[in-house]
């Protein structure tokens, strides 16, 4: 067992340890997805809420069914399939009971199902062998994390948008380079604390 | 560009492919429409590996064999798959390649394995996989599919191997692991190790290739 306290593993996967920032996951809806800040926002909420979920559900499903049956190399396959079952399940829901919700979020949760950093973050949870707690607070950060990044790329964009950038920079270029950046800042606090 | 990988994944369903497409598949892969610079596809791995030169060989490798794989199988059952249902059955295809690949490599290459981590099964939400699945392999007849995924495969193997050559060399000193530049005189530069390094170098990779594109495109112009 990992024997890292909760809330340490919380902020961390927030700052020091960002899926996005540090372990480059979630790039491809981060670059597509950060050109408006509302847009943004409704994928930081929708990955955050799935994260947590499929994080919590997934870890149930191979220390209780996958382990005990030593079937722990078919994970991979199993781990994706319930991330699409609990995605497309979680529409269903939503569409049938909050049609507004359903509307603002509705559009994202395709998405999602092939987001690297959802199925990164269950990934992290088998080889760092958390506990279930621990496994939420992880999901939890790592989803508010990954939030915290695309809207602050979200904001940065806004303004790029006046900046005078070489043609063949503009686009993913430039979002990579500005991203380094935002990473530098966020590795500025791996002096406070650092997860192994 | 884009209008040339429109045209690949789309045109000539039917007809049977000649010598000339093959080629033209084979460069669009490898160049053209390149799946990490042209097409942005892919990046998350990408990043994540260059760390040292061997990881981005064997990650390379790794993704040309599961390309390679998964389009020969979709291609293969591209008229009983039913529409509605095509991305599970692909996600299963590429899963299951992965996950034999995963074992081989735990198996033969244990250090190696676990130097990628999870980087390996990350190959299923791998976009370049599932993109050439769904954009060629579904329209395509079998053979001309694999030389796509392949094709594929080898152009994220070169970006790979570049980007992780500079991260390695500035970043350690070595290249492969034998020491190019000695620590007796040179400073490493620790955070091209780092995660920003990473987004950096793929930033200013992609902008030499956009340069490169945009002036030939100018000259083709004139």
């Amino acid at each position: 067992m990992n024997p890292t306290p909760v809330l340490t593993i919380f902020v961390a996967s927030i700052f020091t340890n960002n899926i996005l920032l540090a372990s480059f996951l979630g790039l491809c809806s981060f670059i597509v997805v950060s050109n408006r800040i509302e847009t943004a926002i409704g994928l930081g909420v929708a990955v955050t809420f799935v994260m947590v979920f499929t994080t919590a559900i997934n870890y149930g499903v191979y220390y209780y069914i996958l382990v005990p049956f030593h079937l722990d190399f078919l994970s991979y396959i199993v781990f994706i399939a319930v991330i699409a079952a609990f995605v497309q399940f979680l529409e269903m829901f939503i569409e049938r009971f909050s049609p507004t919700l359903y509307y603002a979020l509705g559009i994202f949760l395709p998405l999602i199902t092939v987001n690297c950093a959802i199925l990164g973050a269950v990934l992290f949870m088998v080889i760092r062998k958390y506990n279930f707690i621990q496994t939420v607070g992880f999901g939890f950060g790592s989803g508010l994390g990954w939030a915290l990044a695309i809207l602050l790329m979200a904001g940065l964009r806004k303004k790029m948008g006046y900046s005078n950038i070489p043609e063949a920079l503009k686009g993913p270029g430039i979002i990579l380079i500005v991203t380094g950046v935002i990473a530098m800042t966020f590795i500025g606090f791996t002096g406070i604390l650092n997860l192994q | 560009m884009s209008d040339s990988a429109v045209g690949l994944a789309t045109g000539s369903g039917t007809t049977k492919p000649n010598k000339k497409k093959y080629l033209e598949t084979f460069l669009g892969g490898v160049y053209n429409t390149n799946p990490v610079t042209v097409q942005v596809l892919g990046i998350c791995i990408f990043l994540a590996v260059t760390i040292r030169v061997q990881n981005a060989i064997v990650m390379g490798l790794a993704l040309i064999v599961v390309l390679t794989g998964t389009n020969l199988f979709v291609s293969l059952l591209r008229a009983y798959i039913p529409r509605r249902i095509r991305m599970i059955v692909e996600v299963a295809i590429i899963a299951t390649f992965v996950i034999i690949l995963d074992q081989l490599l735990r198996a033969y290459y244990w250090e190696m394995s676990k130097q990628l981590g999870p980087y390996v099964a990350l190959i299923i939400t791998n976009c370049i996989v599932m993109g050439r699945a769904e954009a060629f392999a579904m329209q395509n007849p079998p053979l001309i599919s694999m030389v796509d995924g392949a094709a594929n495969g080898i152009g994220y193997l070169w970006i790979l191997v570049a980007v992780s050559l500079v991260r390695e060399l500035i970043g350690s000193g070595t290249i492969l692991g034998y020491t190019i530049l000695s620590t007796s005189w040179y400073e490493r530069n620790i955070l091209f190790l780092l995660a920003p390094g990473a987004f950096i170098t793929g930033g200013l990779l992609i902008w030499v290739i956009n340069a490169i594109n945009l002036s030939t495109n100018k000259e083709d112009a004139k």
